[in-house]
């Protein structure tokens, strides 16, 4: 929630803010440019469409998507996952939007959207401007805020690099186990078994850093350290299929 | 191998010259583990699954046939059957666990034995008391657990739920239901809260004139806000809370008449269901273990402060923070199952953690959770973080939790029972 406040501030807030802690996750981004976001929305054009008329393809047309809740387009096609995330009540804000094209299994692991993301913080601000000219609501764009964003879930390399010690992750799983099933049963809660490290790195640190919006795992996450979460995914990616 | 070791404990003393010394000289460490519910049931499970043969582990656990009493509202409100809340112990056994359907009527902390009530007794190295409740004699004047089939607390999963479900199928029309809850601290506690919402789930279909009313000692509940908001929404008029500012604490019963003295104004009841004040499972009373009504643990390894070979887990002990759950007896057993490996076969010990969550049905698709992490500190368990639903949400919301809550029962039985 931190990071949320000091993003809607007035400028001169955020000014203060930095000088009173500098987080590298809250350094200002100028926003993006339109022009060069329809060029790189190229990329996404094959699936989904944007503008006047624009029709689900294979992902949902993009019309409005500033504002909307996650997984609600009328007759487009979503993974369980992504209706879930929607009913936990994720809304494509900004700063959800430019998480999820940056890694969008980080926000949403067994999403449809098989798209490996943009990695280069300027596009995600260039596609970002381009789309959000057609979206009616203002209020989650931040050019009706300050000129500012707040930064995605983007991992260190060293934090990505530490190799889990599956012997720890085995004890810290048995907190995971009240809930989700070793056997990879995914009945009202998700499975979490077999998935690929990075995967389930990247997932445990955008529910730490609240970016993830489940109250319980964002509770289960937050006390996890670099270490643990390491652990946790060798211990579970050995596990199950 | 297991048949005879059976026969070999309970033959006591007189094995002697059945060559016990040579059987003696290659024993394992015991861990002999008390209750087989969410707490004993995992801890028995976890020991056994993780020392890989190097500990004997046997559980004792008088029924063969465990019910859950989490989700039991649910069974009362219509939405589970009781066959679904049921588990038996084949997998334990199958896992290694030496289980034996047997009352611990005794413990000699000295010679480190269980008593059991068919005959015999059990050597153990470490024991685990997870015997969950008992009620405190008198709690409740009029009420004794003689009264137990015309007035049922239902606080124990099995035979009083059921019964109490045929009480309010045969209710009168129009009739009233009174619900005696209990003071803190108690299982469960959204726990009478959710059985009034799924009570009134069931009367508002069937009997819809009926009433609901709360005698409660307590000035707050838990969840209250969600709660109140539920009951204002779908059961409007049918429940009504008398608190201790209204006598709620002043209360009496009287089975053979079914009425309720509420500070002087007798209430006619068509089905009471007096929840008395708790204490430990009596068996931690017999091995003198407790303080009061509760066993102190430790929270570092759950280990009796009275008795170190002692662990307690979940309701029967007073821990700190953490409230009386399945949720947190199962979290409880995995560092008790943690600590006694690693003092009796040296293997590595992490630093205790612990987790609850508990969820609650309102009404269909309406579910609501709290939920927090704790750590252990030298007092206590002490709370690190948490959350609550909020008042407000969405109906997509609640049905998500809802559907959570049920994969959370599917989980939490596989974690206990394999």
């Amino acid at each position: 929630m931190k990071r949320i406040a000091t993003y809607f501030k007035a400028a001169a807030v955020i000014a203060a803010a930095f000088v009173h802690q500098a987080h590298a996750e809250e350094i200002a981004a100028p926003l993006g440019d339109a022009a060069n976001g329809e060029k790189i929305f190229r990329k996404c054009a094959s699936c989904h469409a944007v503008g006047a008329g624009a029709k689900n393809k294979v992902g949902p047309q993009l019309n409005g998507i500033f504002g909307r809740t996650a997984g609600t387009v009328e007759g487009a096609r979503y993974s369980k996952g992504l209706v879930r995330e929607g009913k936990n009540g994720l809304v494509w804000d900004y700063e959800h939007l430019d998480a999820y094209l940056d890694n969008p299994k980080a926000l949403v692991s067994d999403t449809r959207m098989n798209f490996r993301g943009l990695k280069e913080e300027q596009d995600r601000h260039d596609v970002l401007a381009y789309l959000r000219q057609f979206s009616d609501s203002p209020q989650d764009i931040p050019e009706a805020q300050p000129t500012a964003l707040s930064k995605e879930v983007e991992l260190p390399a060293e934090v990505l690099a530490i190799v889990g010690d599956p012997a720890y992750g085995e004890y810290l799983s048995s907190e995971c186990s009240t809930c989700h099933q070793r056997n990879g049963s995914d009945q009202g809660i998700p499975s979490v078994t077999g998935w690929p490290t990075e995967d389930f790195v990247v997932a445990m640190h955008a529910y730490k850093k609240k970016i993830r919006p489940h109250p319980v795992m964002q509770m289960m996450a937050g006390r996890l350290s670099d270490e643990e979460i390491a652990a946790l995914a060798a211990y579970f990616a050995d596990l199950g299929d | 191998m297991k048949l005879n070791r059976r026969s070999f404990i309970a033959a006591g003393a007189a094995t002697a010259t059945l060559g016990a010394p040579a059987l003696r000289a290659n024993t394992k460490p015991r861990v002999v583990v008390i209750g087989g519910g969410a707490g004993g049931a995992t801890v028995a499970r976890y020991v056994a699954k993780d020392s890989k043969g190097e500990i004997d582990v046997t559980l004792i656990e008088p029924t063969r046939q465990y019910y859950t009493c989490f989700f039991s509202n649910l069974y009362l409100g219509g939405f589970r059957e009781m066959d679904s809340l049921g588990h038996s112990y084949g997998n334990l056994a199958a896992g290694g666990v030496n289980v034996v359907h047997d009352w611990a009527i005794g413990i000699d902390r000295d010679a480190k034995t269980v008593a059991l009530a068919g005959g015999g007794s059990v050597p153990y190295d470490r024991l685990v008391l997870s015997p969950g409740i008992d009620f405190v004699d008198g709690a409740v004047p009029g009420w004794s657990t003689m009264a137990q089939n015309a007035m049922p607390h239902a606080y124990k999963g099995g035979s009083q739920t059921e019964l109490l479900r045929a009480q309010i199928n045969a209710m009168p029309e129009g009739g009233t239901f009174v619900m005696v809850a209990p003071p803190n601290p108690y299982r469960c506690p959204p726990g009478p809260y959710e059985r009034v919402s799924m009570v009134a789930h069931t009367l508002k279909a069937n009997n819809p004139k009926a009433k609901i009313i709360i005698v409660d000692p307590k000035e707050k509940f838990s969840k209250q806000a969600l709660f109140e908001e539920g009951w204002g929404k779908h059961y409007s008029g049918m429940v009504e809370r008398i608190g201790p500012d209204f006598g709620g604490a002043n209360v009496e019963v009287n089975p053979d008449e079914m009425t309720v003295n509420v500070d002087g104004e007798v209430i006619k009841a068509d089905v009471c269901n007096v929840i008395p004040a708790m204490k430990a499972g009596k068996i931690c009373e017999m091995a003198g273990v407790t303080e009061g009504n509760w066993a102190p643990v430790t929270g570092h390894t759950m280990q009796s402060k009275i008795d170190e070979n002692i662990h307690v887990l979940g309701d029967a002990c007073s821990q700190g923070d953490m409230p009386k759950s399945g949720f947190s007896a199962n979290s409880q057993a995995k560092v008790a199952a943690m600590a006694v490996r690693g003092a009796l076969t040296g293997s590595k010990v992490f630093p205790a953690k612990f987790s609850n969550t508990c969820w609650s049905l309102i009404d269909t698709d309406d579910g609501v959770k709290v939920g927090a992490t704790y750590e252990a500190t030298d007092e206590k368990i002490a709370k690190v973080d948490g959350f609550i639903s909020q008042t407000g949400e969405d109906a997509a919301l609640r049905k998500t939790t809802y559907e959570e809550s049920v994969g959370w029962y599917a989980g939490i039985t596989a974690d206990m029972f394999g």
